[in-house]
């Protein structure tokens, strides 16, 4: 059990990194989507 | 309940769409399953001892890193033949998506190798160059940042995404053209070295990792064409404030 500091930092580096870069892409993508016209920004 | 801004034409005011949630429940559903799978079900190794679940975050990093740069390698020949906006977006967004998974597969393999290795880097040919790889990710989103029009900043991202792609097969191969501390391939179609729920384990890795990139990809090419079209817009503009001018002055 010596190297659970070493995995948990790895899985909380994963998931919390992801989570923000995915948070980020939401975010930005609402505040931009407000920017540019609907028949602009149809998607699939 | 998630509320949805929608405008008078239907189009949502976000990056999202039915596909791309369903993409994300399963990714979602599938990273729980992965947590309980790796931490909890799958057994220890007999010589990495508890080190080897960061294998099941390591390794599927791994693949959706190549995934992303093979993708930044076939939309940058395509924008070179075809010359739309599109594929140089979806060469932007794979870029910056295989950025952040390359930064992963690094930082668990380090993660990983203080344990196993008894050091957190060495200069062996897989780790240098994925570090390079890292590097000339990050090249390619400065340069595309560099002011150009639109068409010069797409034909040199487009070469400079080609050149980014001949990394990887130096990342495949490094394991048997030089002598490295890193091992070889772990599964091969020949010869797979682990079975049983680690074997399942590392593969549920893998599919999750395919879906979240995905998801990502997904999302950040809509993004990224929400950032070109506002950059149009706005070139458009400032064209049409000059017209004006020139028209007052004459």
């Amino acid at each position: 059990m010596i190297n659970e500091g070493y995995v948990v930092a790895g899985y909380l580096i994963t998931f919390l990194g992801l989570g923000a870069y995915a948070a980020w892409i939401l975010v930005r993508g609402r505040r931009l989507s407000a920017k540019v016209p609907e028949e602009r920004r149809r998607w699939m | 309940m998630t509320q949805t801004t929608t405008t008078v034409t239907g189009a949502p005011a976000h990056t999202g769409s039915r596909g791309s949630r369903i993409v994300g429940i399963l990714a979602a559903v599938g990273a729980v399953a992965l947590l309980v799978f790796a931490l909890v079900l799958s057994p220890a190794d007999e010589i990495q001892g508890e080190a080897v679940r960061l294998l099941y975050l390591h390794v599927p990093a791994a693949i959706g890193m190549y995934g992303a740069v093979i993708l930044l390698g076939v939309s940058s020949a395509m924008w070179l033949r075809r010359r739309t906006r599109g594929w140089d977006v979806l060469g932007a967004a794979s870029a910056e998506v295989g950025l952040v998974f390359t930064g992963l597969t690094l930082m668990t393999g380090m993660l990983w190798g203080r344990p196993t290795w008894g050091v957190y880097w060495v200069w062996d040919a897989r780790l240098t160059t994925t570090a390079m790889l890292a590097i000339l990710l990050a090249g390619y989103l400065a340069l595309r940042r560099v002011p150009a029009s639109e068409e010069s900043r797409a034909r040199r991202a487009a070469i400079a995404g080609l050149l980014v792609v001949v990394d990887l097969p130096l990342i495949h191969y490094s394991v048997n053209w030089w002598r490295t501390l890193h091992q070889d391939a772990t599964i091969s179609t020949t010869d797979v070295k682990i079975d049983g729920l680690m074997l399942f384990t590392l593969f549920l890795g893998m599919v999750v990792a395919g879906l979240v990139l995905t998801w990502l990809l997904i999302h950040r090419f809509r993004l990224a064409w929400l950032e070109a079209e506002i950059e149009e817009g706005g070139l458009d503009r400032a064209l049409a404030e000059r017209r004006a001018e020139a028209e007052v002055s004459a």
